[in-house]
């Protein structure tokens, strides 16, 4: 199943939540929606399941306008970040829900469901749970069966809204893993929101990056990493060094320091200067196109991770590898290995 | 001494220890000397004694002062039958109507916003804040001899004020804001999650209604119901201007303790008095257990 979004604009009064936002996720694709809270990207995973309604704009599923059907007909599975499950059936009842409201017509004899709600429960391992109560489960196996709820309708496709927000961390990892393999499995088109980075350049194919309601960025996890689009994706993902600079005369300069940094195809005016912690690569004093006295060290397993006054008067943090060993007060040369600048 | 030695022996283990401090934290906490506290509870129980048990008490013991026969002689008395079978007609008509109402108010509030929302919660509040009597005078102004709708009535043959129609709508307009108000909070913090995963789910409205909302508030319809049945039971002053107090016919059985009682029928009326008292009784542990319900409902909602 393919998935359009054209133009999209939603409001909540004043504020765009979408603001004219363009899509297209392909057929059995694992897509993340990445951004930070208030980015819109919540709002555009509900109008897709038809839990809200654009102000304009249109959603199509393989071509065919989903606008015209409500959440009940559009058949896509929808995984909330507070589980939602239902508190007072067991978690039997809770995966054999989206079975037990089909129209009688459809409806599948009791034997049918219940193989099949086995089946569910084993696909996300755990079955031994079946008679229990969402509020006698842990955050991870509620999600779980929040999935194997939504699954059980063999939706047409998946929509998980922060669906591992309400974990911790170590659960969070263990589910991320479990999560990629189960889309390997069943390869149905689905859409994940998250506002970690981690997270969405580990598990999706492709991730898309938003902020203030509209679309920064689409790409393959390397793509957004590598070679962000804009001076917002290089700072949202990956620990990134962000200095302001002047482009002029075919010079960039950090305050009145000329640096030695190409500039083709650079407007002049000011600019912002990105470059990742780990590619200021550390020389002797004089050697790159900073210079700088450490100020501060701290070991982290492989990297040591220094901050260092510029002589511009900003100070940034680096990660260098271990091995030579910075001190504090020690003056080094800084040459970015790869940066980027953004104009504005 | 012996006793001495144990004792410190058994405080020196960490577990006493540790009780022990937190104890002693307690104490300090607990700022008031030991003798205000003991003044301010027994404040505190006497009053409740004189204002809530004595009453109660009182109730009870004129109603038995001559003996259990008469007790029962008073009750099965045919104007005392009438009165009861009244009330309870009355109760079930407006505890029905206000449950329908009541979660009907409650859903569109919770649920959806909508403009006028606040007007209408404070509508809702407004039997609770006009006098019970300005409630029953409202619908004689309405449905009476001289009233808006009087003339039209009268010409159709329809009986309204006197009799059980008006007493209906009189309890039923006293007693809509228990249900509705029992419900809104709850429903509120519930959320619209679940009904959204039900829908998506592909429920219906209907069957997202029976199978999702209502079995997540059932415990808090129950005790609306239980606080509208008491105080439709109760209720006398809207009852009292729209009934017309035919004896036999139109009293229910606030109405007639009073009548018995400016009768000097003191066994008879508290005999009626103690039916009422024993609702409040019930009432009062039905709430409680009720209420433990609930909390474990708000538990469950935690994460």
């Amino acid at each position: 199943m393919t998935i359009e979004v054209r133009n999209l604009v939603k409001k909540f009064g004043s504020f765009a939540a979408l603001d004219g936002v363009d899509l297209k996720v392909n057929d059995g694709e694992l897509l993340a929606l990445l951004g930070p809270s208030g980015s819109g990207k919540t709002t555009l995973l509900r109008i897709i399941a038809g839990l809200d309604w654009p102000d304009s704009g249109e959603v199509a599923f393989n071509g065919e306008d989903a606008l015209t059907q409500g959440a009940r007909e559009r058949h896509v599975g929808f995984v909330f970040q507070h589980y939602a499950l239902f508190r007072h059936m067991t978690v039997f009842e809770n995966v054999a829900f989206g079975l037990r409201v089909q129209p009688r017509s459809i409806r599948k004899d009791e034997a049918t469901i219940r193989a099949r709600v086995k089946e569910l429960l084993d696909l996300v391992q755990l079955d031994w749970l079946a008679d229990r109560y969402p509020s006698q489960l842990s955050g991870g196996q509620r999600q779980r069966i929040a999935l194997a709820r939504a699954l059980a309708i063999e939706p047409r496709i998946l929509l998980l809204d922060e669906p591992f927000g309400a974990l911790d961390a170590k659960v969070r990892k263990e589910l991320r893993k479990w999560l990629r393999s189960l889309h390997h499995e069943i390869n149905v088109t689905s859409i994940f929101v998250t506002h970690d980075q981690e997270e969405a350049l580990e598990v999706a194919n492709r991730v898309v990056v938003m902020d203030k309601g509209k679309i920064e960025q689409i790409g393959s996890p390397d793509d957004v990493y590598e070679t962000p689009a804009t001076a917002f994706v290089h700072s949202f993902i990956g620990e990134s060094i962000e200095l302001p600079v002047q482009v002029a005369d075919g010079v960039v300069r950090l305050g009145d320091r000329p640096l030695r940094l190409a500039v083709d195809g650079l407007a002049p005016g000011a600019s912002r200067l990105f470059v990742r912690r780990h590619d200021m690569l550390v020389g002797p004093p004089g050697s790159g196109a900073f210079e700088g006295a450490v100020q501060h060290v701290r070991n982290f397993g492989p990297v040591q991770r220094a901050e260092v006054a510029l002589s511009g008067g900003q100070t940034i943090e680096i990660d260098a590898p271990r091995g030579r060993e910075l001190r504090a007060g020690d003056t080094v040369g800084l040459e970015p290995r790869r940066y980027r600048i953004f104009a504005g | 001494m012996t006793m001495q030695i144990a004792d410190s022996g058994s405080l020196t283990s960490p577990d006493a220890k540790a009780r022990a401090h937190a104890l002693a934290a307690r104490d300090n906490l607990r700022t008031e000397p030991r003798a205000v506290r003991i003044v301010i509870i027994a404040l505190a129980m006497l009053f409740l004694s004189v204002f809530v048990v004595l009453p109660l008490v009182v109730v009870f013991a004129q109603a038995l002062s001559k003996g259990i026969f008469a007790y029962f002689a008073a009750l099965s008395d045919p104007e005392a039958l009438s009165a009861i079978k009244l009330t309870l007609v009355v109760a079930a008509i407006s505890v029905g109507l206000n449950l329908v109402f009541g979660l009907v108010a409650a859903w569109a509030i919770a649920k959806f916003d909508f403009p006028g929302k606040t007007f209408l919660i404070t509508l809702i509040d407004l039997p609770f804040s006009v006098s019970p009597v300005i409630s029953g005078l409202v619908f004689v102004l309405l449905f009476g001899a001289q009233g808006y709708f009087g003339g039209w009535l009268r010409d159709h043959d329809i009986q309204i004020l006197f009799a059980v129609p008006g007493i209906a709508l009189a309890t039923t307009f006293v007693t809509f804001p228990f249900v509705a108000r029992a419900l809104i909070p709850l429903m509120q913090e519930q959320g619209t999650q679940e009904e959204e995963a039900a829908i998506s789910l592909g429920a219906s409205g209907l069957q997202t209604f029976f199978r999702v909302t209502l079995p997540n508030i059932k415990w808090g319809v129950l005790y609306g119901v239980l606080l509208c049945n008491a105080r439709a039971m109760g209720e006398f002053g809207a009852v009292s201007v729209v009934s017309g107090h035919i004896r036999g016919e139109t009293n229910t059985m606030p109405l007639l303790v009073e009548i018995l009682y400016n009768e000097y029928q003191f066994v008879a009326a508290f005999a009626i008095a103690s039916l009422l008292a024993m609702l409040a009784l019930i009432t009062l542990i039905a709430k409680t257990i009720l209420e433990r319900h609930l909390d474990e409902g708000q538990d469950v909602n935690d994460h």
